[in-house]
C-alpha cells in the first residue's frame, strides 16, 4: 500500500461519512418541517375558525356579540380611567372653522320652536320638570371653543355657548347613584344614551348658541348637546327629553353597529 | 456537508405568525374606517402626486364602502391582541438577548447601503452578517418603533381628552390621525419588500421561520 492509497481510502471514508451525515440531516429536516407545518396548518385552521365564528356570531345592536363584549370591555376600562377634571383642549377664536352640517336625523321640518319645552324626567322624589329656553338660559352661561370630532375621522373647532348639564342636574337632581342619562329629540326621532360621569363633565353643555349665533335648525335649535368627551353622534340635536335612569338607555347609533360609549 | 442550525426561537416564530393575521385585520379594518373620510395625499403644496383614495364606485365594487361601524368594532377588538403580542415580543427579545441580533449597531448604517447595493445587483459581495444583515436589523427595529407609533397615535385618537397630553405631543388630534395613517402605509410598504426578499432568499430561509432550523452547507 502506498501513501496515495491511504489518502484515497481516507477520502472515501470521509465522503461516505459526509453522505451519511447528509442523509441524517435530510431526515431530520423532514421530521422538523413536517412537525412545523402541521402545527402551522392547525394554527391557521384554528385562526380561520375563530374568524368565521366572530363574523357569524349572533348580533347585538348590529354587532357580532363577541365584538359587542369587546366594546363593553373597552367601555369599562375607559370609565375606570375617566376623570371629569381632564378637559378637552380649548382653542383661540382664530382656530374656529366652519361649522359643518352633518346628521339631520330627528330634525323634522314641521317643528315649532315656540312650543318647544325641555322635559326632565326621573328627578329624585319629584315629578318631571318642564323648562322653557329662558329657564335653561337662566343657569350660568358658559362659553368654550373646542374640537368636535366626528366618528368618520374629521374634526372641526367650534365655539359653543350654553348651560352646563351638571348645573341643570344640580337643580333637578337624579336619585343618588343613578347610572345613565337618556336624551331624546321630539318623537324620539333621535336618541342617545349617556353615562353619568360624562354628563357631569364641566365641558358638557346644553348649548343654545354656536359660533356666537343662536343655533340654526340644522345644528339642532333650540337646544342641543355639546360634549367634547364624546364623538359627534352622541351630541344630540333638538333635545326634548332628558331622563335619568338605571336601565342602560338605547342609543341611535349604538343600535346600528356603533360603540354605545363612544367616549373620548 | 450539510448541517442543521437553529435560527429562530419558537417564541419569535409564534410572535411573528400571530402578528401577521392580526396586523392584516388591523390594516383592513383601518381601511374600512378611512373610507369614511379619505383625506390624505402625496404631494407638495398644491401639487398632488397621488390621492390616497379611489372613486366611490371602486370602494363599492370592492365592498369596502359603508362599513365604518364594522371597521371600528374590529379595530377596537383586535387592537388589544396587536398590542399584547407586540409588547410580549419586545419583552422576549430583551430578556432572551435576541435584541443583540436585531438592533442596529454602529456599522449597520453603512453596511445597510452595501446590502442594498448587493440586493440590487450593483455590488458582488454582501457584507458579512450574523443572523440578520444590517438592512434587516434596521428594518426589523424600525417596524417595532412603528408598532409603538401606531399604539400611541391610536390611543391619541381613541381617547383625545383622557390622554390629551399624548394627543398634544402628536401635535393635535388631526396630526395624530395623520401619523396613524402614514405608519400604516409604512406597514404595507414593509410587507411588499419583506415578501419580495423572502421569495428571493428562498425556501430554506422561509422554512426556518416555520420550523426554526436552517440547513447550512459547508464544502
Amino acid at each position: 500500500m502506498t501513501d496515495d492509497d491511504i489518502i484515497i481510502a481516507d477520502e472515501e471514508a470521509l465522503r461516505k461519512a459526509i453522505a451519511e451525515n447528509d442523509v441524517n440531516v435530510d431526515r431530520e429536516v423532514r421530521r422538523l418541517s413536517r412537525r412545523g407545518f402541521i402545527v402551522a396548518g392547525a394554527a391557521a385552521v384554528a385562526a380561520y375558525g375563530g374568524w368565521k365564528f366572530l363574523r357569524l356570531a349572533s348580533r347585538e345592536g348590529d354587532v357580532p356579540w363577541p365584538l359587542r363584549r369587546g366594546l363593553e370591555t373597552n367601555e369599562k376600562l375607559s370609565e375606570t380611567y375617566f376623570r371629569t377634571a381632564r378637559l378637552s383642549r380649548t382653542f383661540p377664536a382664530s382656530a374656529i372653522t366652519n361649522a359643518r352640517i352633518n346628521g339631520g336625523v330627528g330634525l323634522q321640518p314641521n317643528f315649532d320652536p315656540a312650543n318647544w319645552r325641555l322635559r326632565v324626567e326621573g328627578i329624585a322624589g319629584q315629578p318631571p320638570a318642564t323648562l322653557t329656553l329662558s329657564d335653561v338660559k337662566s343657569f350660568p352661561r358658559r362659553d368654550m371653543t373646542t374640537e368636535l370630532r366626528c366618528i368618520e375621522g374629521w374634526s372641526i373647532v367650534v365655539h359653543w355657548t350654553g348651560t352646563r348639564l351638571a348645573d341643570l342636574m344640580a337643580k333637578f337632581s337624579p336619585p343618588s347613584g343613578t347610572r345613565y342619562v337618556a336624551m331624546e329629540s321630539p318623537g324620539r326621532g333621535y336618541y342617545v344614551g349617556l353615562d353619568m360621569l360624562s354628563c357631569l363633565h364641566p365641558q358638557t353643555l346644553l348649548a343654545y348658541e354656536l359660533n356666537g349665533a343662536p343655533l340654526t335648525w340644522q345644528h339642532g335649535a333650540p337646544l342641543r348637546l355639546a360634549m367634547p368627551v364624546k364623538y359627534g353622534y352622541k351630541q344630540i340635536k333638538r333635545i326634548e327629553t332628558i331622563r335619568y335612569t338605571d336601565v342602560r338607555p338605547a342609543d341611535f347609533w349604538g343600535d346600528r353597529g356603533y360603540d354605545w360609549y363612544a367616549g373620548h | 456537508m450539510k448541517t442543521l442550525e437553529k435560527k429562530h426561537p419558537l417564541a419569535i416564530r409564534w410572535f411573528h405568525w400571530i402578528n401577521f393575521p392580526i396586523l392584516a385585520v388591523m390594516v383592513w379594518s383601518g381601511l374600512l374606517i378611512y373610507w369614511a373620510n379619505p383625506v390624505y395625499r402625496i404631494g407638495v403644496g398644491k401639487h398632488t402626486l397621488l390621492k390616497m383614495t379611489v372613486a366611490e364606485k371602486t370602494y363599492e365594487k370592492a365592498n369596502l364602502a359603508f362599513r365604518l361601524a364594522e371597521g371600528l368594532t374590529l379595530h377596537f377588538f383586535f387592537m388589544w391582541f396587536f398590542a399584547i403580542n407586540g409588547i410580549l415580543y419586545v419583552l422576549y427579545t430583551i430578556f432572551s438577548g435576541e435584541w443583540r441580533d436585531l438592533v442596529p449597531d454602529r456599522r449597520s448604517w453603512k453596511e445597510a447601503i452595501l446590502v442594498a447595493l448587493h440586493d440590487l445587483h450593483l455590488r458582488k459581495e454582501a457584507p458579512p452578517q450574523r443572523k440578520y444583515n444590517a438592512a434587516q436589523r434596521i428594518s426589523y427595529t424600525a417596524i417595532v418603533i412603528m408598532g409603538l407609533g401606531s399604539l400611541l397615535s391610536g390611543l391619541a385618537i381613541y381617547k383625545p381628552v383622557q390622554f390629551g397630553w399624548l394627543t398634544f405631543l402628536f401635535g393635535g388630534y388631526q396630526m395624530a390621525r395623520f401619523f396613524h395613517f402614514w405608519i400604516t402605509v409604512g406597514y404595507v410598504v414593509f410587507f411588499v419588500v419583506h415578501i419580495a426578499q423572502v421569495i428571493k432568499t428562498g425556501w430554506n430561509n422561509f422554512r426556518a421561520m416555520v420550523m426554526g432550523y436552517e440547513v447550512q452547507r459547508y464544502d
